[in-house]
């Protein structure tokens, strides 16, 4: 996974201008886009804001959730990907 | 504030709504406005000449195509009527007419906020490349031509569809070949006259800003709204705030550049690199105005203090995430308020 000046997560200034609602839903004031997430993704995007690498994202997910780090990490990739389109980072 | 403003635009038609209502609506809404509004239409049709919660009265004029005596003769009855202290022109088309004006407009006492001819020029669709390019915004080429046989040769002087075909003053139509792009062209030409604009055709999302200019350079209360749906004519039907620093730079850099005077909306398309594209600038408030109170920007009120020289108080920061819906409803008029207009060109409606 490459670390957060790579292209695999959101930039910090996107992810933390973003209204995240405990509904799951999620306002971006800056393009007015809204999209939805699960519990799942809730808790991901809440990490995100705080993790400062992947690395450190998996970690804190792993601690939560019963799944081996490569599935996490597959997980978080494929978020982190849609995350980025949604936001057009 | 206890004055007495008139309002035109007020062909609120829900596939293409004037601004006319909702510029009336937000002062109405005010607590800091009591005083009277006055609509003014072309069109016995037009809806807000009989919203009574709107407007307090409501009078035709005549077209601008009936020349500028005609509706001197019109504003100087209406005036007599209801002694006007402000007037907020809110169509395109009517705008070179009322800045002519300016001078009946100080000889009666009426007051306005409006931009100089040369800078209405300025703005004109077919100058817009320039303006941009001066301000340093990105702006898809636009040619003016009054040839419908471009279309079957564009292609070869590197214009490729689809393009959008536009009116000087209003219509556009996205294109995909040649013979819709001379339907378009025939049609235009019909409705808003000569030259036809042809503008590239940008990819992505529309984006618009309004705000009150003070002629100096400022922009004061900008309001910012991404379009989350649009009528078949490409109107906002929905929409939502939010604000963009970006936009913001882009189109106080476009006001500076021009000293922009009055009320005016910028629309911007924001393609598919992140890049915002001029696409238009409008002379007036767009009809969306109505979001501006609900975001706690009145911006017709923040005019009327402007025009008034009263200071503009602390503004609250923008509220992203506040949407406005449009709705159509109908109004059941009496048959007394459609004659008075029809027979005497408008009323008292409080």
């Amino acid at each position: 996974m490459q670390d957060e000046s790579g292209s695999v997560l959101p930039s910090s200034q996107s992810l933390h201008r973003l209204a995240i609602s405990e509904s799951g839903f999620i306002f971006d004031p800056t393009s007015g886009h809204h999209f939805t997430v699960n519990e799942t993704g809730l808790d991901i995007l809440r990490h995100l804001q705080t993790a400062h690498s992947p690395a450190e994202l998996v970690a804190l997910l792993q601690r939560e959730y019963s799944a081996s780090e490569k599935e996490i990490e597959r997980d978080v990739l494929e978020f982190a990907a849609m995350l980025r389109k949604f936001i057009g980072d | 504030m206890d004055v007495t403003v008139a309002i035109t635009g007020m062909n609120a038609r829900p596939d293409n709504p004037g601004p006319g209502v909702a510029v009336a609506r937000c002062l109405k809404d005010s607590d800091k406005f009591t005083g009277r509004i006055v609509g003014l239409g072309y069109d016995a049709l037009d809806p807000g000449l009989y919203l009574n919660e709107y407007c307090d009265a409501a009078y035709l004029l005549p077209y601008p195509s009936a020349g500028d005596e005609a509706f001197i003769t019109s504003l100087r009855e209406i005036h007599e009527q209801e002694h006007i202290d402000v007037i907020i022109p809110c169509l395109d088309a009517e705008l070179p007419g009322m800045v002519r004006l300016t001078p009946l407009f100080d000889e009666l006492g009426i007051k306005y906020l409006l931009p100089t001819p040369e800078q209405l020029r300025l703005r004109n669709k077919d100058r817009l490349v320039e303006l941009a390019e001066h301000a340093g915004i990105h702006c898809p080429e636009i040619k003016a031509t009054t040839d419908a046989g471009f279309f079957y040769r564009c292609q070869h002087e590197g214009w490729k569809y689809p393009l959008v075909v536009k009116g000087l003053f209003y219509g556009a139509h996205i294109v995909d070949n040649a013979d819709q792009a001379a339907e378009a062209f025939r049609d235009i030409a019909a409705q808003w006259g000569y030259p036809v604009l042809v503008q590239r055709l940008v990819e992505g999302e529309e984006y618009n800003l309004t705000a009150v200019c003070d002629g100096k350079g400022e922009m004061l209360g900008e309001v910012m709204m991404k379009k989350m749906a649009v009528t078949d004519k490409g109107k906002a039907w929905s929409g939502v705030s939010i604000f963009d620093q970006k936009l913001r730079d882009a189109s106080a850099a476009l006001i500076k550049s021009i000293n922009w005077r009055g009320p005016l909306e910028v629309e911007v398309m924001r393609d598919t690199h992140g890049d915002y594209q001029l696409i238009e600038i409008n002379p007036r408030f767009p009809a969306w105005i109505y979001l501006s109170e609900g975001v706690d920007r009145n911006l017709p009120l923040i005019l009327l203090q402007t025009i008034f020289g009263k200071q503009v108080e602390d503004l609250p920061d923008p509220r992203p995430g506040v949407l406005f819906i449009r709705y159509a409803a109908e109004r059941i008029v009496p048959q007394s308020e459609f004659e008075a207009v029809i027979m005497h060109g408008g009323q008292r409606l409080t």
